[in-house]
């Protein structure tokens, strides 16, 4: 299944760094995302945005991931040529990660 | 126990002016707050401050003033904004001007000035942190600087029984945390209620983005009213759980997700989030929905404020040119494509140095429709957007230009062309030393 099914997402942006979070709908899910979104797997999925490294923070309170990756292509919202500066839809591209696990089965 | 009500009345320069009329009308607000200055704004405001020595601030703060100020006044709701941009005393000028022509009379207005610290950066030995060369070898480069200024003169402002209080380049959730500090009598060296305040600005501080806006996904995240968005509101007790919320019968939501995402937005190290005010810990906030539009939010700590400030430095940096052009139908991928082909191979032969180029292949139904659009297997339509980085101004319009002439000399049925070329002023930073930053509250009393 896609991210999509489980959790929302928000980017944010700071120079050439940008934040995406991955928060899930229902805490169930949460050992699901930590175990399966690492730092590695959204660095791959972002192979062509971002040349840096990608910083995984863990929020189990509120289940939710914090992904800061560094790098992006371009040279950030003040000077890049992208169509979208800010790299606002970014939060949509990281909910199109397949996932393994059945939204309504899963639970850790 | 004494609950503060603090509203968030704009989160960037060009935002929508009626929910604010909104807040301040039926909020019950003791502080309606106007966050508007973006890194880059304030390098725009010091351009059109270089052109005219009485502009500089934020173009849409006279309308933004004449709509709230009566209701603001009526209500006793104290106004704090950034609105000063690169010219807080001219902004406040203005505000003065507005309170008389209502006939306002004993409003206190406070323009807070100090931030812009370009004479002191391009003084001394001071580093570009993204570069590392010198901030002086920055030359006439350098656009502006202007430091990141936390809470400190705003609650001195607040304590001269400021009305309004207008302000530079200030630390976005500063212009929170100053209000909240000062209505409970707090100290700015309380650090835990700092991180506290800091939680509630950072909230806040994009006004609908926590009440449904940049959340909406039909079917997955669905808002009500999104066209009528309201703007967010804190209570704030002086101690425990803050609720945020918004005015009743205004479109949008108030949840645990919305919250959430906006807890985490432009966040790095959550445990870790530096404001000229303090370092906050928002890793251990807990949200909770405490009622219909209503959310719970606790947790949120703080250290000791930083000794140096964040400068924010503006330069000139390369021009953009950009053009784009649309084809329809069997083949339309191919010709757009081609046509992509040959503003590449003509800007190579006349010369044009571009440092960098890049091409896009945008679309749904712009030209011809859904009906048509939807029978087609494969795109039915593109747009080309061609961008480049040039080093001038007449290189960037050339590439737009080879965009536009597409019409007559590109591939067939090309349409829709439309071509920009501006100047780019990119964003870097330096720290300096606090104490070396000095702010002055100047009051005026209409």
């Amino acid at each position: 299944m896609k991210l999509r099914t489980i959790a929302h997402s928000r980017t944010g942006d700071k120079g050439t760094t940008i934040n995406v979070s991955l928060i899930v709908f229902n805490p169930r899910h949460y050992p699901l995302v930590v175990r399966q979104v690492t730092a590695d797997r959204v660095k791959a999925h972002f192979v062509e945005l971002a040349t840096g490294t990608v910083i995984r923070y863990e929020l189990p309170l509120i289940g939710a991931l914090n992904f800061v990756v560094h790098g992006v292509v371009g040279g950030g919202v003040t000077r890049t040529l992208a169509l979208d500066a800010h790299g606002k839809s970014l939060s949509s591209a990281l909910l199109e990660m397949e996932i393994d696990g059945d939204a309504e089965m899963a639970d850790c | 126990m004494k609950i503060v009500r603090i509203g968030c009345g704009a989160g960037f320069a060009g935002d929508r002016i009626e929910p604010a009329i909104e807040l301040a009308a039926k909020g019950a607000l003791d502080y309606l707050v106007f966050e508007c200055l973006a890194e880059r704004t304030i390098a725009l405001a010091q351009q059109a401050k270089a052109r005219d020595p009485q502009l500089g601030y934020e173009p849409l703060l006279a309308a933004r003033m004449e709509a709230v100020l009566p209701l603001c006044r009526e209500r006793g709701t104290t106004i704090i904004t950034n609105m000063g941009a690169a010219n807080p005393s001219a902004a406040a000028e203005v505000v003065r001007r507005i309170a008389e022509r209502l006939g306002f009379n004993g409003l206190t207005i406070a323009a807070i000035v100090g931030d812009d610290v370009r004479a002191l950066v391009e003084g001394d030995d001071f580093t570009v942190r993204e570069t590392g060369e010198p901030v002086r070898s920055l030359g006439n480069r350098l656009v502006s600087a202007n430091a990141y200024i936390g809470a400190e003169p705003i609650v001195h402002a607040l304590e001269q029984s400021a009305d309004v209080v207008i302000t530079g380049r200030a630390a976005d959730p500063s212009l929170f945390v100053a209000p909240l500090m000062h209505a409970h009598g707090q100290s700015l060296d309380d650090c835990d209620q700092v991180g506290r305040a800091t939680l509630v600005g950072h909230l806040l501080e994009c006004a609908g983005q926590i009440t449904g806006g940049y959340f909406a996904d039909p079917g997955v995240k669905d808002v009500p009213g999104l066209d009528n968005l309201g703007f967010p509101l804190a209570e704030v007790p002086e101690r425990g759980p803050i609720v945020i919320t918004k005015v009743p019968g205004t479109g949008g939501i108030v949840t645990p997700a919305t919250c959430k995402e906006q807890l985490l937005y432009e966040i790095h190290d959550p445990a870790a989030y530096m404001t000229p005010d303090t370092i906050a810990d928002f890793s251990n906030v807990r949200i909770e929905a405490s009622g219909p539009d209503r959310v719970q939010v606790d947790g949120a700590t703080g250290g000791p404020r930083p000794d140096l400030l964040k400068v924010s430095l503006a330069c000139r940096d390369s021009f953009i040119g950009e053009g784009q052009i649309s084809y329809a139908g069997s083949g339309a991928e191919e010709r757009a494509r081609l046509a992509a082909d040959v503003v590449m191979r003509r800007l190579a032969r006349a010369g044009i140095h571009t440092s960098e180029t890049r091409c896009d292949f945008i679309g749904i139904n712009a030209l011809h429709g859904s009906l048509l659009s939807s029978e087609h297997d494969r795109s039915y339509e593109v747009r080309l957007r061609i961008a480049a980085r040039t080093n001038t101004l007449v290189d960037a319009q050339a590439v737009a230009n080879e965009v536009e002439s597409l019409y007559t000399n590109g591939p067939a049925g090309g349409g829709g062309a439309t071509k920009a070329a501006r100047e780019v002023l990119s964003v870097a930073s330096t720290f300096v030393p606090r104490h070396l930053v000095r702010c002055d509250v100047r009051i005026e009393v209409v």
